[in-house]
Formats: structure tokens, sequence, C-alpha cells
């Protein structure tokens, strides 16, 4: 039996009157690849942002490691924050800095290494993410997909136990899609890290899950390996696998024409 | 009734966000004691390189015309009694004390208040704020600490080029172009302009610019969604921070001229 890593507790979470999550109960595991699906609006990276805190749910309850931390103040939050890594849907690169900064930030921020250390860090993991030489490129200048990957490698700065993934192939080509599955593989593989990954896409989904997690109004609708998922009964489940619209979506359609 | 009840939501909105502004305050503030770390430290430089050194050409461009409008404005009524070397006091008075802090703090709060929010508010918007919390990293000690402190420190540093150039340019209408004697005309400043006099302006520059950064970035951590949001946010912080410099000015003229050893002039 897996040591039980992160579990959310009939998290519930609105805003205004937009029930987002509605009493979602979850379990993640030491050195999983979990997925959480779900169409656009249902709660995803709201679930994802919970995990670190940077939302805090209206109920309910967030443990990391069975310590209770969804009631921590941002301070306190801070030790078990550097625990994770976050990859977030945009990358969120700080534009005002290079490659090598925004690799770097963590590491001055939390380490005491010395500037040629850093420099030895930021290296490392750049070539972890295929972009070694990159260093003194800015954000703008840089892909989506290089974005994505240079965003990965400041999430794993501080060699994290866990690694957050919000989206992380939307907006990219199927090949750049490809490349950002294969390194989350890889990530597991070397790192050893627990990943919980947000998305939609399919492909994706099936290629790097271990289990799989399916949201609807804010609750899991199903759960399993992605096997089980793919032969799932739900036809909500089902349709949203293969990419199919509800028969409520079209009848709404053809009753606007 | 209905007005009664969304005049009372008003007022506790308002007092509201003023808690929670000066909590954000509060929080700049005991970063700026405790050390903000080494990521701020090394923004401290580049932040005052943008606000102040890439300020220093409109602020000066600013301070000559004005010290040159006042001299033509206010000679003829002291040549009406005779009285044009006298001018001297009167110019560089009004720049020390007044013009010089409050037309830098205004072009500070509209060149710098205006990106500082722009800047935030986009790294809000994109998740960069949510980014650097992920991070283990409080957004104020990181972004708010290093910009708040390049604002304390050059704002005043910024008012001694508007001084000396509103100073030059009231010198040269009334001396060189107006003919007032030139001798009258320091004279009559140096016995009007003492050290405190001075003081009182930098004071008043250190507190507008820890009101145009403190508003600044309180507004771009708090704007709302999208490009429409960072636009109102800019908008505000700059209106706010133009209310504030000006009603902090009269505040600080009346503290100072209660201090002021010899009694002082009216503000």
């Amino acid at each position: 039996m897996q040591s039980c890593l992160i579990r959310l507790v009939d998290l519930r979470k609105s805003f205004g009157r937009n029930v987002v999550l509605d009493g979602l109960n979850l379990d993640i595991h030491d050195h999983e690849s979990v997925v959480i699906l779900g169409p656009s609006g249902t709660g995803k990276s709201v679930l994802l942002k919970h995990i670190v805190g940077i939302l805090r749910p209206d109920s309910g309850q967030v443990f990391f490691r069975n310590q209770r931390i969804d009631n921590l103040s941002e301070r306190n939050l801070e030790p078990i924050r550097k625990r994770f890594g976050f990859l977030f849907q945009g990358a969120a690169l700080f534009d005002s800095l290079n490659v090598l900064e925004n690799i770097a930030f963590p590491l001055r921020e939390h380490t005491d290494h010395n500037d040629s250390q850093i420099r030895a860090i930021v290296a490392d993991k750049l070539a972890m993410v295929g972009l070694s030489g990159t260093e003194s490129k800015m954000p703008a200048d840089l892909s989506g997909g290089m974005k994505k990957r240079v965003a990965l490698a400041r999430a794993i700065a501080l060699d994290p136990e866990v690694v957050l993934y919000d989206e992380p192939t939307t907006g990219l080509d199927p090949i750049r899609s490809d490349v950002i599955n294969e390194l989350i593989l890889k990530l597991n593989d070397e790192l050893h890290v627990t990943s919980i990954i947000v998305t939609h896409d399919m492909t994706s989904a099936f290629k790097v899950a271990d289990r799989m997690v399916m949201l609807s109004r804010g609750k899991v609708i199903a759960e399993g390996p992605p096997n089980a998922i793919r032969t799932n009964p739900n036809p909500e489940v089902q349709n949203f696998v293969l990419g199919k619209a509800s028969p409520e979506d079209l009848e709404a359609l053809h009753r606007n024409k | 009734m209905k007005f009664v009840e969304q005049l009372g939501a008003k007022a506790l909105a308002a007092v509201e966000t003023l808690g929670d502004y000066l909590c954000f305050v509060g929080t700049i503030l005991y970063w700026t004691f405790r050390g903000p770390g080494r990521f701020a430290r090394r923004q401290l430089l580049l932040q005052m390189f943008d606000i102040g050194t890439l300020s220093i050409p409109v602020v000066m461009i600013t301070g000559a015309f004005i010290g040159a409008v006042l001299a033509i404005e206010a000679l003829p009524q002291f040549q009406s009694i005779g009285l044009a070397g006298r001018i001297g006091s009167v110019i560089n008075i009004s720049v020390v004390k007044q013009i010089g802090p409050v037309l830098t703090a205004v072009m500070l709060a509209g060149r710098v208040g205006g990106a500082l929010t722009a800047e935030l508010g986009t790294m809000r918007v994109t998740e960069q704020i949510d980014a650097l919390r992920a991070m283990a990293t409080d957004p104020t000690r990181a972004l708010a600490v290093p910009r708040f402190v390049a604002c304390l420190i050059m704002t005043p540093v910024l008012t001694v080029f508007s001084d000396v150039l509103g100073m030059a340019g009231g010198w040269v209408m009334a001396v060189k172009v107006n003919a007032v004697d030139n001798a009258e005309y320091w004279l009559h400043t140096r016995e009007a302009l003492d050290l405190y006099t001075i003081n009182t302006g930098f004071i008043k520059a250190f507190f507008f610019g820890a009101a145009i950064a403190s508003i600044a970035c309180y507004k771009g951590f708090k704007c709302g969604p999208g490009a429409q949001g960072v636009g109102r946010a800019c908008t505000e912080s700059f209106v706010l921070s133009f209310i504030t410099i000006l009603v902090m000015n009269f505040f600080v003229a009346v503290l100072m001229n209660a201090l002021a050893p010899s009694g002082g002039g009216m503000f």
C-alpha cells in the first residue's frame, strides 16, 4: 500500500455564485502520476491551486503528508511550498528576467549557493529539459513550447517532491506536446517525483497517467487506471474520452438556429 | 432606503480597502527592515535606475519651465511696488518648498506609478505573482519592497534636480531677461532660504515617494482580470496618488510649519 501524500477532503470553493468545487475528495500517493481530466471550467486548475495554498477552500481540508495545510498562514506555508514545483498554464516566466535568472530565482531565494553554483544548477536543469545554452535568452524570445520547458526547469530547480502541471500541452502543436509528455515521463523516472497533471488533452493524458481522475461540476465522477477510464460506462466520461459533444450540447446548438 | 444601503455598502468597502492597503504598507515596512532577500536586493539598483535616472530629464524640463513662468508672472507685481529684487526669495521658496517636491511627485506618479501598476498588474493577470507564491516567496517582499525603497530614495534626489532647474529657470527670466539686480536677487534668496526650508521640501518628497510606490504596488497587486483590469488599475493608481500627494502636501506643510524653529511662514 503506497503512503498517502496529498489528501483533499470535502473541498468546496465558489467564486460569487459560481460553485467550482463541490465536496471534492481525492487521495494522491507517493511517486504516482495522476492526471486530472475534465471539461473547461470544471475546477481543475482551481483544484491544483488549492494543493499549494494559492487558493483557500470555503470549506473542507487539504493535507500534505498528514499535515493540514489549508489553514496555515502564508509564512507557515512557505516550507511546504518549497517541496512543490508548479508549471503554470501560461508558463508564468518573469518577463523582465532572462532564462538564467528565472531558473535561478528559487535558488537565490531559498538556498545559500553562490553565483557559480547557481549557474551550474541552472545549466543542469536546462540540460534536463533539453534547452542547454539558452541562459541569456529573454522569455519574449522563446516559443510557447520553450517557455513551458524553461518554466519546468524553474519548477524543478529546488528538487521538489511533487510537480504540479497546469495544462502543460495547451496551445502547443502535437509534436511540441509530445516533447512535454516525454519530459514529464523523464522527470518521473529520473527525479522520482509525484506528478499531478491537469489536462483535457487525451493523448497526453493516456501517455503520462498511472491513474486518471475525471471531474465534472466540481466533483470526481470517475477514477482509476487509464484503461478503466477508457472503458468507463458513464456517458459523460465516454464523451470526454472520445471527444464527442453530448446530446444536450447538440440539442442546445440546434435549438438556437 | 436602497440609497442608504448602497451608501453604507460603499463606505464599508472603502474602509475595508483602506485597512487592506495599510496592512500592505505594514508588510512592506516589515520586510524592508527585516531584509527582503537576495532577489529584492539585486532588483533595488535596477529599480533606482528605472524610477530615478530615467525620470531626470522629465523632472528637469518641467522644473525649469515652472520656475521661469513663476518669474514672468510675479515680476510685474513686484516691479509695480518697487521691490523687484525681492522676487528671488519668492521664486526660490516656492520652488524649494512647494513646486519642486510636488511637481516631481506628480511627474513620478504619472511616469513611474502608472508603469509600476501596469507591470505588477500584468504580472498578476499572467499568473507571475501566483508563481512567486508557489515558489514560497512573498510577492510583497520580492516585488514591492525594492520598488518602494527605490522610490523613497529617488524622489528626494529627483526633487534636487527639479529644485535646481526651477531656481535656474526663475533666475534666467528675472535676472537675465528682465534685468533684476543679480546681487539683490541672491541676497533676498539667502535671507529667505534657510536649511529648514530646504529640508521641508525633501521631507515632503520622501513621503510622496512612499505614497506613490505603495499605492502603485497595491493597485498592481489587486488589479482585476484582463487588459481592462490593468488599464483601470493604472488610472486608479494615478488618480489616487495625485490626490494623496496634494492632501499629504497640505498636512506635511502644516506639520513642518508648526515645528519650524522661527515659527515659519504660512506653508
